[in-house]
């Protein structure tokens, strides 16, 4: 499933864009793959973030996956939730399951994001 | 990716239609998971699920010189076995490093090896140059379906596909009689800590296997079950993987292993260094460990003590049973006992960690 309005990433990360924030979290593509999710680790609030650089990590029953950032900026909130119980990515990808809130630094690192025409090519959907 | 196409298992189209992710595994197209590795482990600890275990292989040993060819090529004690027995046994190399594990079945008429299936063609070579004439070896592994039904409820599903009296089969019992109309070989075994079996049948019956074993199943809850919650399964009662915590480089006497490793049945190949080894008191030890931070260690990350490296995971998971991280380790001596707390170095954190005595999982059906 891949939602209309909202942008992704190469790396399987969606992003909402609300103003200079964005919220970001894993494709529901993406915790198919993933499997099992069993935690997840993320900055703290304040921390900064580099676009195209990790920032946390996804680790699954399987695996463990790097979380990229798909902007720069600070972060500005943290889901607290997913810390507590990952299972919400695996069960609510785009809704519940949010990671993080990146307030963003460089409104043109907006251009790089795919639209969802582009996700869908990429995991061949 | 090479471009060596992968094989399939005769319950190809089957897994397909369960929905099953399906990833390479020892040559074949494996089902890793149908729905959740987690939901798929839970079901076998508490009612019963079923695997597609065909990429494993099975080789037939007859002839008048198979039982000295075994007691030469295995540790364990082959003179133990009398009709219908099965043995867990090791295959090793001159220097004591490990070849395969394997179960060896003593049927009336021939020996029935059952071998990883990443390691078939290794296993046969082995076997085939320490061969003499009077030992006829044949790798059945190509027509030979291997499905496992496992978990509390795994007599309940069996006793409906067969008119055998279940209770008469022991742990690591065998029987050659009917199941599901077919005469087929299969145990009382498995590689989860429950009770189950595992039936060998010809490839041609694949299907016919699944859709009754499923039906079958069906009141006691049964799903399909893949290689991912077989190995968290597995790590739970301490199992050896091979490939992950035991291996050429490595001796049964460091992995825990020494219970199958019988030296007054005679000579046998590798006796000479594991038996050093054992005297010696090995340098390092397979032991198990379970996180105290939360954390999941994977294969191959180092164990350190004080910032210093002394050793390194040879499996690892976050167990669903147990629901925190576990795994295995081989850890210097002096550093093995229950109870040390060490470390593992997960992208640069020590995470602490505590050793523990095997297995993990304590309230299986079997074991």
């Amino acid at each position: 499933m891949i939602r209309d309005d909202l942008k992704y990433t190469k790396e399987h990360e969606w992003v909402k864009v609300d103003g200079d924030i964005c919220t970001v979290g894993i494709t529901d593509y993406a915790q198919g793959e993933l499997g099992d999710i069993v935690f997840v680790e993320f900055p703290e609030v304040g921390d900064t973030v580099e676009k195209d650089q990790p920032f946390g990590t996804i680790e699954a029953v399987k695996a463990v996956a790097e979380l990229f950032s798909p902007l720069s900026g600070t972060i500005e909130a943290r889901n607290d939730d997913v810390i507590d119980d990952a299972a919400i990515v695996n069960a609510e990808p785009y809704d519940k399951g949010w990671m993080i809130k990146i307030k963003f630094s460089a409104a043109d690192e907006l251009d790089s994001l795919m639209s969802p025409a582009e996700y869908k090519e990429l995991i061949g959907a | 990716m090479t471009t060596t196409e992968l094989k399939k298992t005769p319950f190809y189209a089957r897994n397909l239609a369960a929905g099953a992710k399906m990833v390479e595994f020892a040559g074949y197209t494996m089902p890793v998971q149908y729905t959740s590795i987690v939901g798929e482990h839970k079901a076998v600890r508490s009612a019963v699920g079923m695997f597609d275990l065909s990429h494993m292989g099975e080789f037939i040993v007859s002839g008048t010189g198979a039982f000295d060819f075994l007691q030469r090529m295995t540790t364990n004690d082959v003179a133990a076995l009398t009709d219908y027995k099965v043995q867990y046994s090791i295959l090793c190399y001159e220097h004591g490093g490990i070849v395969d594990d394997l179960l060896v079945y003593k049927l009336p008429d021939r020996y029935y090896l059952v071998v990883n299936g990443s390691n078939v063609e290794k296993d046969l070579a082995w076997l085939n140059d320490h061969k003499p004439d009077n030992v006829q070896l044949e790798n059945i592994s190509e027509q030979t379906g291997l499905l496992a039904i496992q978990g509390p409820d795994a007599q309940k599903v069996m006793a409906k596909l067969t008119d055998v009296d279940l209770d008469a089969i022991g742990f690591y019992r065998s029987a050659e009689a009917e199941v599901c109309g077919r005469k087929i070989l299969f145990s009382r075994t498995g590689y989860t800590g429950e009770d189950g079996f595992e039936l060998y049948l010809d490839a041609a019956d694949a299907e016919h296997f699944w859709d009754a074993v499923r039906a079958a199943g069906e009141e006691f809850g049964l799903v399909p079950v893949g290689l991912g919650a077989r190995d968290s399964l597995r790590l739970e009662m301490k199992y050896c993987l091979y490939g992950n915590d035991i291996d050429q480089t490595t001796n049964p006497i460091e992995a825990g292993l020494s219970w199958v490793v019988k030296p007054d049945k005679g000579d046998f190949i590798g006796k000479g260094p594991i038996m050093q080894t054992k005297a010696d008191k090995p340098t390092r030890r397979l032991v198990c460990f379970e996180m105290i931070d939360r954390a999941i260690p994977r294969h191959g990350y180092d164990v350190v003590n004080d910032g210093e490296k002394v050793g390194s995971v040879a499996s690892g998971i976050h167990s669903p049973s147990l629901a925190k991280g576990i795994g295995t380790a081989y850890v210097r001596r002096g550093l093995t006992k229950v109870g040390t707390e060490l470390a593992v170095d997960i992208r640069g954190r020590a995470c602490a960690c505590r050793i523990v005595k095997p297995p993990f999982y304590k309230e299986g059906s079997r074991r």
